[in-house]
């Protein structure tokens, strides 16, 4: 039965799509196609004739494929999936996912679930995935500019490592600001000084 | 006194400066309100976290709460609109391509000349011409559709309209994809510096008096707090009204520039707010009057005829009962908040909630509460107006 289901993914970040075609499959629907953006969206959805597409909350050619859906006279005109009220929780979880989807008119609810379930799940560990890059790489980022910092008061006031630390931490509680923000004041100050 | 938080959700447009000024300049806070402005990514989205509470408030295409309450697009949702935002604001613009065909036909464009313009612009070529408009249910579709379709040579066949997310709109005109576009700025402005379009027309050349964006709530919510709904009209009509108020016009750029909402550049808003356009590169900016509107002329009053407006095109669009819509429409557009969050204050009211939209030529007088009300003009480029207490459109 799943693989009856024609499923179009609209998604520009390439291992992000990577990502969801893999749930997807595994999950046992192979007739998945990714399109990178939904500026050819027209063409393909007279070629391909999906029953579903999913596409992030966030992208901004979903407006671009909002109107596609509402104008094209297509059979397989596609709608929002928001316009079933018989699972509004499925709805709000897709949702606060950053999922939304568009699915062919008249096709049946327990045919759908499954694939926007799987869906949800793996947007939902994307983001998390995301979110814990971000985390680390602005720690990353963060330290490199204390130790920029703690170098120029080495310099400056021919102090130790930890005596410069100190010093920045002194003032950032003095002035009630954070450690990482009066470092990056003094790295800009000092680059503009050179 | 203590806030009561409330989020609203918005694009990225300089016609989203009521919010912000609300925010920044503490409109918002005298009215005991904590805003949190919430950045969307697209209309669409914008609409979905709206109908499903995500948010309280929305800056909305002014067609928006019409086309949810009646079920277009994305699930069915009663959505009221509790004021107009803005009125006017958007510009039409056509690729490099086109401009010269248009001028191989002995045009010239003087950005004020709907009629010539748009002869030009079916003279120019016999192909069709591609269109990109922000969303389906925008005031940029319904003024492109009421200039173009009444132009000597039109054919429904020579025009595709197609939705653009206005960050890509310089891009899709560059790339070829796009041979026209209807935007709100800073968008315009971005696309004649990155992609040598022309623009041709404001939006205000069309309707002088166009509903552009309106402060859109869920009606069940606003049913739950009407307190809160009062407290927000109050604080973007005060925002709004010290937008309009040229002397404010350089502390307001420099406000939306630094403004963390924005993130756009003094350039990018300066054009929108003094209403000096440069239409191509290397020329001279043309002065605009009434290019973008956020409290004069009673702008921000949200009249019942002209939700009438939208929503016959709506049903027109979609082939449903013009009747039923009005209806719809009149119930959407919350003339009755608007007057209870005012009553109180300084700010005049009209007695009537409908106009004839079309009918003044001129500045006019009208009646209202303190008798200093001046309306219009809200002439349409055609002089059409539109009586929706007659029972027929009527045009003269």
């Amino acid at each position: 039965m799943h693989t009856e289901l024609k499923i179009l993914v609209v998604e520009p970040d390439q291992s992000k799509a990577c990502e969801i075609l893999a749930a997807l499959k595994e999950g046992g629907w192979q007739d998945v196609t990714v399109l990178a953006s939904a500026a050819a969206m027209e063409r393909s959805l007279k070629q391909q004739d999906p029953d579903i597409i999913l596409i992030d909350l966030a992208n901004p050619d979903r407006d671009t494929l909002e109107h596609v859906s509402l104008v094209s006279n297509a059979k397989s005109r596609p709608v929002a999936m928001f316009v079933d009220h018989s699972d509004e929780t499925m709805t709000q979880a897709a949702i606060s996912a950053g999922l939304s989807a568009y699915v062919v008119n008249g096709l049946q609810m327990d045919r759908i679930k499954p694939v926007i379930e799987t869906a949800i799940a793996r947007f939902r560990m994307i983001t998390k995935m995301q979110s814990e890059l971000t985390a680390a790489k602005q720690a990353l980022s963060d330290r490199k500019t204390i130790d920029r910092a703690k170098g120029i008061l080495i310099r400056a006031r021919n102090i130790s490592e930890d005596e410069a630390y100190s010093l920045l931490r002194k003032t950032a509680m003095d002035q009630g600001r954070k450690v990482i923000d009066v470092a990056t004041a003094l790295v800009t100050a000092a680059e503009l000084l050179q | 006194m203590k806030l009561t938080q409330v989020q609203c959700g918005y694009l990225p447009l300089v016609d989203c400066a009521p919010l912000i000024i609300a925010k920044e300049l503490s409109f918002a806070t005298q009215e005991g309100l904590d805003l949190e402005l919430i950045k969307q990514p697209s209309w669409s989205a914008l609409r979905d976290r709206l109908a499903f509470g995500h948010i309280d408030f929305a800056h909305m295409l002014s067609p928006m709460p019409v086309a949810m309450s009646l079920g277009l697009g994305g699930m069915a949702t009663r959505v009221d609109a509790l004021m107009v935002l803005s009125v006017n604001g958007t510009v039409v613009g056509i690729s490099a391509e086109l401009d010269r065909q248009m001028q191989a036909t002995g045009w010239s464009n003087s950005f004020a000349a709907p009629q010539s313009t748009s002869k030009a612009l079916f003279a120019a070529s016999s192909k069709r011409i591609r269109i990109g408009v922000p969303f389906p249910f925008s005031m940029h579709r319904m003024l492109l559709e009421t200039w173009l379709s009444q132009a000597e040579g039109f054919h429904p066949d020579r025009i595709e309209i197609v939705t653009v997310p206005p960050s890509q709109m310089a891009e899709a005109v560059r790339d070829g994809a796009l041979d026209m576009f209807c935007v709100g700025e800073p968008w315009g402005t971005v696309a004649v510096q990155q992609s040598d379009a022309t623009l041709i027309l404001p939006g205000a050349s069309i309707w002088q008096l166009a509903p552009e964006k309106v402060l859109g709530a869920r009606h069940a919510w606003v049913v739950q707090n009407p307190g809160l709904c009062r407290a927000m009209i109050r604080a973007l009509t005060k925002a709004a009204s010290w937008l309009d108020q040229p002397e404010n016009t350089p502390l307001a750029v420099s406000i939306l520039a630094r403004s963390q909402h924005l993130d756009l550049p003094d350039h990018a808003i300066d054009p929108a707010l003094t209403g000096q356009i440069i239409t191509k590169t290397g020329e001279a900016p043309k002065k605009t009057d009434r290019f973008l509107r956020f409290h004069q002329g009673c702008a921000n009053f949200p009249w019942r005829s002209q939700g009438c407006w939208i929503s016959d095109m709506l049903t027109q669009w979609h082939g449903l009962s013009h009747e039923a819509g009005r209806k719809t429409a009149s119930a959407c557009f919350r003339t009755d908040l608007y007057r209870e969050a005012l009553a109180q204050t300084g700010v005049d009211l009209p007695r009537a909630s409908e106009k004839v939209e079309g009918a003044m030529l001129v500045p006019t007088a009208v009646a209202s509460r303190l008798g200093e009300m001046i309306l219009g003009p809200d002439r349409f480029f055609s002089g059409a107006f539109f009586d929706f207490d007659a029972p027929v459109l009527l045009e003269n």
